[in-house]
């Protein structure tokens, strides 16, 4: 089943809010997917430097890391993000590696933060203290496995590029192929998640110049099965539904944000919903907001 | 009327409800009930059998009204996928737009959608007469074997494939018609019926009768044909 949700905020005022909205959300999906969950928090970036999120085992110390690496890092229960200057984002990758080989990087990017873990969606989200965050936009996902074994890895969001990141609820039938021609493109998908090879097929159009939308549009012709996207960029926020729109999904839309649930129960909770235009994403249909714009 | 039976779904379980609803006898006289903050929960007054009215004050989830029998459901608000669902004879009134499979399956009654419906309305319908004022989505009335489904607005991609004897009726353009669905001949028998579905969803007059078209059955997928015995 799996529930997945997103929120885009036009309003500014509503950027400290982000946090406790999406984690509002996710609670209410906890019953469509109570195996694991996740998300990602665009929250604020400093110019020049790269946000990277550690994940290690649990009692990982750190602030210890952190200061042994000599960067500030932020520790957030299982995870921690550690801000480094652009510039030396290689040579910290690789002493991370030497210094403390248990710790992952599991997500980079100007501003993109993510945390995903195994156990029920609410108490995921109050964990990493989600209710705290701020930002413009995120995405989250409440997971019923299907493909593939209830794992941290196996928790979406999946990132495979820097501040992306994908939410998928449903199963990719062509994943395999898919897997070999990525791989030929030197984009490993690393785990055995039918949802990580989308989010590396949009990485890969991305890095060959696509825009969001337009990967989204590709995806269309080269990803064969059932699926509702929901996908993160810097700046941006897309959906997306297969042809014959299989897996749930309703969106909310005000002046103040965009929001996206498998339900509407996710949306029952934002403020101004009673007078939202809601509606459903009508299947292969590409929908996409961007900051930027 | 009586006075409404309130109920709000903020400060009591939804099972405290249907329960409620369940236990009414057919001479009950708390006919008219007033639901309010659903929220979106699903199976809202599902499985009711007694000649009530039901009214609920926002937007529903999945299966509101489902197995409906005899009572009058009222949503004021969208409702989520398969409203009406099984609904056998009554009524289900959405004031908004209803999610997938609306009228899914079911054998009476009438669901009236005054927005629009999304994918699969009126699947497998058997009998259920469904007025949707705004447009169905794609796979409407797919395998629908009897019953009417009025369309004012369009209606999606393969409509009424694999049909069986229901009648379809639609206003506007339609992208495309599913395996064994043809357009047919409006005749006058058509047109009274039509009729007599716009007034039971209370807009007879409304509408021009003759801008509908109507689709059904070319009954060529009902036996097995030697020819396409390779297809199998």
């Amino acid at each position: 089943m799996c529930g997945i949700v997103g929120l885009f905020l036009k309003d500014k005022k509503l950027e400290p809010e982000l946090g406790a909205m999406v984690a509002q959300m996710l609670d209410v999906m906890c019953d469509r997917g109570p195996d694991s969950a996740g998300f990602a928090v665009y929250g604020a970036g400093t110019p020049g430097f790269v946000k990277l999120t550690l994940r290690g085992p649990a009692g990982t110390d750190f602030s210890a890391l952190g200061a042994e690496i000599g960067h500030l890092v932020t520790p957030r229960d299982t995870h921690a993000v550690l801000s480094v200057p652009a510039a030396e984002e290689a040579t910290v990758r690789a002493a991370l590696a030497r210094i403390a080989p248990e710790v992952r990087v599991v997500g980079a990017g100007a501003r993109m933060e993510l945390y995903k873990e195994v156990g029920l969606p609410a108490d995921v989200a109050r964990r990493f203290k989600l209710e705290t965050m701020s930002g413009t936009h995120a995405i989250g996902h409440t997971r019923m496995a299907t493909e593939s074994a209830v794992t941290t890895d196996g928790a979406h969001p999946f990132s495979t590029g820097p501040d992306q990141c994908l939410v998928h609820n449903g199963s990719l039938s062509n994943h395999a192929g898919v897997r070999r021609l990525l791989a030929r493109e030197g984009l490993p998908v690393t785990t055995e998640n039918d949802s990580e090879v989308a989010a590396a097929y949009l990485t890969y159009r991305m890095r060959g110049g696509d825009s969001l939308g337009e990967a989204l549009e590709h995806s269309l012709d080269d990803l064969d099965g059932f699926y509702t996207f929901v996908v993160g960029t810097e700046s941006g926020f897309g959906v997306l539904r297969d042809p014959i729109a299989c897996k749930p999904a309703v969106m909310a839309e005000t002046d103040g944000y965009v929001a996206f649930g498998s339900e509407y129960r996710a949306l029952a909770g934002l403020p101004g919903i009673e007078s939202a235009r809601v509606f459903e994403p009508e299947p292969a249909k590409v929908y996409f907001w961007d900051r930027a714009a | 009327m009586t006075d409404a039976t309130r109920f709000d779904l903020a400060s009591a379980p939804l099972r405290e409800l249907n329960s409620a609803l369940h236990k009414l006898s057919a001479d009950t006289n708390e006919t008219y009930w007033k639901v309010a903050n659903p929220a979106g929960r699903h199976a809202v007054a599902a499985g009711l059998d007694v000649p009530v009215t039901v009214e609920i004050d926002g937007p529903v989830g999945y299966y509101c009204g489902g197995m409906n029998k005899q009572a009058r459901i009222i949503v004021n608000g969208n409702a989520g996928v398969g409203v009406a669902e099984n609904m056998m004879s009554g009524l289900v009134h959405v004031k908004g737009d209803a999610s997938q499979a609306a009228g899914a399956t079911a054998h009476g009654g009438l669901l009236i959608i005054d927005g629009n419906a999304s994918a699969r309305c009126g699947i497998s319908m058997k009998g259920i007469d469904i007025v949707v004022k705004g447009s169905v989505g794609h796979m409407s009335a797919f395998m629908a074997q009897a019953g009417t489904l009025t369309v004012l607005g369009d209606a999606g991609d393969a409509l009424g494939d694999s049909l069986y004897e229901a009648k379809l009726f639609v206003r506007g353009s339609v992208a495309g018609l599913g395996a064994d669905c043809v357009e047919k001949e409006m005749r006058e028998e058509h047109k009274a019926l039509l009729a007599a579905k716009l007034d039971a969803a209370g807009i007879l007059g409304e509408v021009d009768i003759s801008e509908f078209r109507r689709y059904g059955s070319a009954r060529t997928l009902y036996h097995f044909h030697v020819d396409n015995v390779s297809s199998y």
